[in-house]
Formats: C-alpha cells, structure tokens, sequence
C-alpha cells in the first residue's frame, strides 16, 4: 500500500523525530511510505485568517503533490482535518476540483486512526516508561472523531501507564489565536496542564504538535513540571530524546 | 447604535478580565453550573439526537417559509384583539414600545428579561421619556441598580457574586428604609422581592420578551424560572411582547419540541419551572390578563441574514449553551465582549447587527476548538460562520497590515516548494542560534505574542524535508 506521509509544516521545522517516527510505524505496518518534495503547508493558516484565495491554491498543490498515492498521512489532526473535512468544502464550486477534492479528503488521514481503522493495527512492539496524559486535540475530537485509536495503541506500550484527563477542553493553542490573544491561550494551557498535572501523569502526549508546543512553552515560563511528547515518538520507540523544550543533555 | 457596537478593543478587555480575581471565581462556576448539569440532562433523555434534528428540521422549514408564519402569526394576534407592530429596525422598535406607552399613560412599566430589548437599548429609551422601567428579573433587577449590562444571555450576573450583589443592595435600598447587608442568598431573594412586590402593583404595561411565537396561534411562549414574566404581563393592564422575527414556529407541537431542547441546553433542567403561552388581551369571562396586547416584531437586519450565508443563526433559541462551553468565555467574562450577545453565537451575530467593521476582533477570538457546534442543540455551524467573517474581514482589509503581509509572504512561499524547503531551512538555524542549546527561547524577537506569555520550544534541529533527502542519499 503506497501511502504519502503529509509531513506537516510544524513537524518540519520544529521536531523532525516525529516525522520518523510516523515513518517508522508506517513502514512496520506494511506501508510502502513516500515524502512527496513539492509538499508544503495544507493552507490551514490562510483558510482561518479568512484568506480562501490562498487556501485553495495551497490545497490544490497538495492534492496534485500527492498524486499516485492511495492513502495521505499526517502526524497530526489538525492537519488532516484540513486535508479531510475543509478541502472538498473549500473546493466545492470549482468544477474540475470539486470531485478531485472529495475522493482525496477520503483518502487522507490522521496517523493513529490510520494505523486503528485502515491498516487493523492492534499493537505496536513499543516500551516507554513513564505515566502520561493524552491531549485531544479539537480537531482530532471534533472535526475527526477521533478519540480511541490514540489510546488503543498507547495501551500495549509496554511501561506506560496512561491516565485520562476527563475534559475535552481545548489547550488554548487556536494556530494564530494564540499569538492573537496570547493572555486567554496561555491562561485556557494553564488550566490544561493543572488538569493534567492532576491526574498523577509527568508526561502529556498528543497528536497534535501545535498543543504540545504550546503546553510546552508555558509549562516551561510557568515552572509546571510536565513533559509533551508526540504520541508517534513513544508508539516508535523513539521517545528516548529530549521532550519538547527541552534541553539535550 | 452604542448599545450593539461591539468588540471594540476585545484584546485590552479581555486583559483586564483575566486580571480581575473576582471575576475569574465567579466565571470558576461554568464548568459544574452549567456542562455538567446539561450534559446530565441529556444523559437522562435518550432520544436526544432525535429531538435535536427534528427541532432544526423545524426552524429550517419555517425560515424557508418566514413571511408565510409571520403573516399567520398576525393575522392570529388580531383576531385575537391584539396588534402586531412591524419594526426595521431598533429604532423603531424603541418608537413603537414608547407609543405604546405613551398612548397607555405609563409612567412606570415591568420589564422580565428580554435580549431582544438589551439589543434595541430600550431601557435608556424608556427613561429618557420619562417611563419607569422596573426590571423583574432578579439577575437584571441586580444590573439595573448596578447599572451594568448582562455578561451573559440566560445568566446575566454570572460575573458578580454575592457580596458584590450585597453591597449593591445595601446601597440602592437605602431609599426603601433598609439597613442591613443580606448575608445571604436567601436574605438578598427575600428583600428583593419585598421591593419588587411593591412595584409590581404599580407598573401600568408590562414587557416581555418571547422565547418563540407560534403562528398557528398567534401565541407569545415565555420561559422563566422566576415567575417573573407571569406577574409581568397579568398585572398591568397593558402586554407589550418584543421579539425577534426569527422565533417563529408554526404549531404548538413545534413549540414544545423546541423547549424541550431550550431548559436542557441551557440551563440542564427538563423544564423551566415557569413555560406561559400568551395571545391576545383578556377575554370575557377570563380571570386575569391585559387589557392590551401587544407584539413588537424586530427586524433588525434577519430578513437580510436569510438570504446570506449565515442564515443557519437564525436558528438560534438563544440557550447559551455555545458560551457555556466556550473556552475563550470562560476565561473572560461576557463584558470582555462588549456586545450585547457575547460568546461565540455573539461572535457571529455581532458583526451582522454592528457591522463587521465594529466588530472584527469577535469572530478573531476564538480558538476553533468546535466545542459551540458540537453542544448547540439546533446545530449551528459556529466555528465556519466565524470563518466566513474572518473572510470578510480580509476582504475589507480590516485586519492589521502586518498580519496580511506576513500571510501573503508566507503564502507565496508556500507555493514554491524549493522557497519553502530554504526558508524552513533559515528559520531552524535562525532559531537554534537564539536558543544556545537551551531547549527553549525566552524571547523571540519579532516574536513577543508568543513569548510575551510563554517560552518558545527550541527546534530539534535540521528540518525533516533535509534531514529525509540526507537519509535517502545514504
């Protein structure tokens, strides 16, 4: 099965390991993985600034950057929800997009729930030890449903002991929201990580690298003691780097 | 108009707000007051989805036949001997309820708590002439002697707590001989209501808002808890309702499929304690009732929203069930809004009654986390609504010109793999020098919105597209 991992602007720049990781699982699942090079940006910032100009052209270029493949994946929800729910509305007056449009928005998907619902995938040969939280993000929960695939891979790590956070708030992080009205994000990733923190966990995982790097950063200004971590480093095996913000040793 | 001008300056309120302790515990309350309380109501009912989609199949079919309802629905009032007035705008709602008034000799008129009048500012209108509005309503009889506005749409003092309402007392009923401060909620009720027994005897016309009209009757349906609305339209000899045209439904069976959503979402009750239809004037032989029936119907710019892409809003019923679970509200309060409907469904119809250029900050303020969609019993596509004023925000160039230069940069790169791939490239290492190993950077330059407030995680190095190719050569 030829599947195009969706890279992600965020994995791209800020944590390369993610993006191995997600390749790494890919591959032990059966994949046959490519990383298209004209890939860029999904067009979710231009779509929410209110820019649908811009935004169709980048999801234009996306779809024709994935051509060939038969599954599009990403290491975040945020990402595939653009890909998945807001492409085939954002396309859907242009007559040689609109039907393109849908039947690649079906073909794409957000890492774990990719690996859960299509590829069957029950386990992953994983040990990490630590005690986590898992993070939903709004558009994994929301937009994509997702709430068991996450947790359903995370429970046979072997070492992890995973614990539920109970809410289904939002972290604060909004993409430019944030940087808009960065006192309400910081003070709704307070709140977050007070509930996380609650919860006996020292690490937040989520898959959604948006959340974790805001968490991170406050959590860091606030002395909050709480590691973030995306899921796919610690379903690879991976997670044996420094957590986000955190200095190499 | 001031009163519907809103958002201005959202950021520097929204500021205050997360600084004012007092606020925040009082806002502390959301979360037991008002999810879960709804979420167990609706774990009670079963057929819940089913309810919700036949209530949006209800307010769907009659917004596609809105003129058909609001003729039937007058023709129903008349015959009933009542008078519906027709009104554009809020000034001519304002017109309408002061003729009324003025034609009935009122000087002193009951008010129970109605959006729809906040939205038309008719309080001020009202004593400005000279008019006595008494409000009946706990919540807003607490603002009007505090001379605030409601920070919320079904909970107006949701920002105040007791002592505050206290000492709002102690001060206003002086005047009434009172000398002692209530201790405390029970006391604050029972002096409330030892006032406003007084001026419920006194009020000549009384308004109500409406939570929906029902054609096929011509009814006026009035939820409170209070009891309030009851006193207020049976004792004055005169009823004037003011409601917005879009809460119509056609058949009683309608109403009741909707109010069995309203208390749920709103406040996680099954029923309210108090639901009243309402239509006509007293009849012969009836006990109680007004003398005269009025409906004072608003436009106020719906007809043209139905016929625009944010028609889904019409199907509001106003349970403020979108700001209750709002994020962004939680944290500071309706006022930070500084519109009349605050939270995310004031987002949307904010812009719409004040024009997008008062208000572009709301639709701005939110973090698109989706919670608003997914609690709103009638289904409204909040966050995409927001979208589409973000949209008409950009297209009017309202928003700031270093954001759109920025986005257009970033666009163009976008575009451009090899562009993009460089400057992802510049960007790590620039980054990577200002974090000296740290993990993270305390201080962005060019970047304090974000790390005004929090740290900035340092890249891990390299970004994935030249570390991937490096790879690949290997």
């Amino acid at each position: 099965m030829r599947v195009g991992l969706f890279i992600t602007c965020l994995v791209d720049l800020m944590r390369p390991s993610v993006g191995f990781a997600a390749l790494r699982l890919l591959e032990n699942a059966g994949c046959e993985v490519v990383v298209p090079r004209a890939q860029t940006c999904c067009g979710q910032p231009a779509f929410n600034a209110g820019r649908r100009k811009d935004a169709k052209k980048l999801a234009k270029a996306t779809i024709k950057a994935f051509a060939g493949c038969e599954h599009v994946v990403a290491p975040s929800a945020s990402c595939a929800a653009m890909l998945r729910v807001h492409y085939p509305e954002l396309l859907e007056g242009e007559r040689r997009w609109a039907a393109r449009a849908r039947d690649f928005a079906a073909r794409c998907h957000e890492l774990t729930s990719f690996l859960v619902e299509v590829r069957g995938a029950k386990s992953v040969a994983a040990r990490w030890r630590g005690t986590a939280a898992y993070h939903d993000s709004c558009a994994a929960l929301r937009e994509l449903g997702i709430r068991d695939a996450p947790r359903r891979l995370l429970a046979n790590v072997a070492g992890l002991d995973l614990r539920e956070i109970g809410d289904a708030q939002c972290c604060g992080f909004g993409g430019a929201f944030c940087v808009k009205y960065p006192e309400i994000a910081t003070r709704i990733a307070r709140d977050k990580l007070t509930a996380a923190k609650a919860t006996g966990a020292d690490t937040i995982l989520s898959g959604d690298l948006g959340c974790l790097l805001h968490l991170a950063g406050t959590a860091a200004r606030e002395g909050v003691a709480i590691s973030c971590r995306h899921v796919a480093e610690v379903l690879a095996g991976e997670a044996d780097t420094p957590a986000i913000g955190e200095a190499k040793e | 108009m001031s009163a519907q001008a809103g958002g201005r300056d959202f950021a520097g309120a929204a500021r205050a707000a997360l600084a004012d302790p007092v606020l925040q515990q009082a806002l502390a309350n959301i979360p037991a007051g008002f999810q879960e309380k709804r979420r167990n109501a609706i774990s009670r009912l079963p057929e819940w989805d089913a309810l919700v989609a036949a209530a949006v199949a209800i307010k769907d079919r009659t917004l596609d036949n809105l003129d058909v309802h609001l003729e039937r629905f007058e023709a129903k009032v008349t015959a009933a001997g009542g008078r519906v007035h027709w009104c554009r705008d809020a000034g001519e709602a304002r017109a309408a309820v002061l003729s009324i008034c003025s034609n009935a000799g009122a000087k002193t008129v009951l008010k129970s708590k109605s959006m729809i009048a906040e939205e038309i500012a008719l309080n001020a209108a009202l004593e400005e002439n000279g008019i006595e509005p008494v409000e009946t309503d706990l919540g807003e009889y607490v603002l009007q002697i505090r001379a605030e506005a409601p920070s919320h749409i079904i909970a107006p003092i949701i920002h105040l707590n007791r002592g505050q309402i206290a000492d709002s007392f102690l001060e206003s009923h002086k005047k009434y001989g009172k000398t002692e401060r209530c201790d405390s909620a029970r006391a604050l009720l029972n002096e409330a209501r030892e006032i406003l027994r007084g001026k419920f005897l006194s009020g000549e016309a009384g308004i109500t808002g409406a939570n929906l009209l029902v054609s096929e009757t011509g009814s006026a349906v009035i939820v409170t808890n209070e009891g309030n609305a009851d006193l207020t339209l049976t004792l004055p000899r005169v009823h004037i309702v003011v409601a917005s045209i879009e809460k119509l439904v056609p058949t009683v069976a309608d109403a009741w499929t909707i109010l069995r959503l309203l208390a749920r979402s709103a406040t996680g009750q099954d029923i309210t304690a108090y639901t009243t239809f309402v239509g006509g004037p007293r009849r012969t032989g009836d006990a109680e009732g007004p003398e005269e029936f009025h409906v004072v119907l608003l436009d106020n710019g719906r007809a043209g929203m139905l016929a625009s892409p944010f028609r889904d809003m019409l199907r509001c019923i106003k349970c403020a069930a979108c700001m209750n679970h709002c994020p962004v509200y939680a944290a500071v309060g309706g006022h930070a809004y500084a519109s009349v409907y605050p939270g995310p469904m004031g987002a949307v119809l904010t812009p719409w009654l004040a024009g997008i250029e008062h208000a572009a900050e709301l639709p701005n303020a939110s973090s698109f986390c989706g919670r608003c969609e997914e609690v709103c019993p009638m289904k409204i596509p909040i966050p995409h609504l927001l979208r589409l004023w973000r949209e008409k925000e950009n297209d009017a160039k309202l928003s700031s010109r270093r954001s759109r230069i920025l986005l257009a940069l970033w666009a163009f790169a976008a575009r451009r793999p090899w562009a993009y791939r460089l400057g992802a490239r510049v960007l790590v290492r620039g980054l990577n020098r200002l974090s000296q190993g740290a993990g993270r950077i305390r201080e962005l330059p060019f970047g304090a919105a974000w790390t005004a407030t929090r740290d900035f995680p340092a890249p891990e190095g390299g970004t994935f597209q030249a570390l991937y190719a490096k790879r690949k050569k290997r």
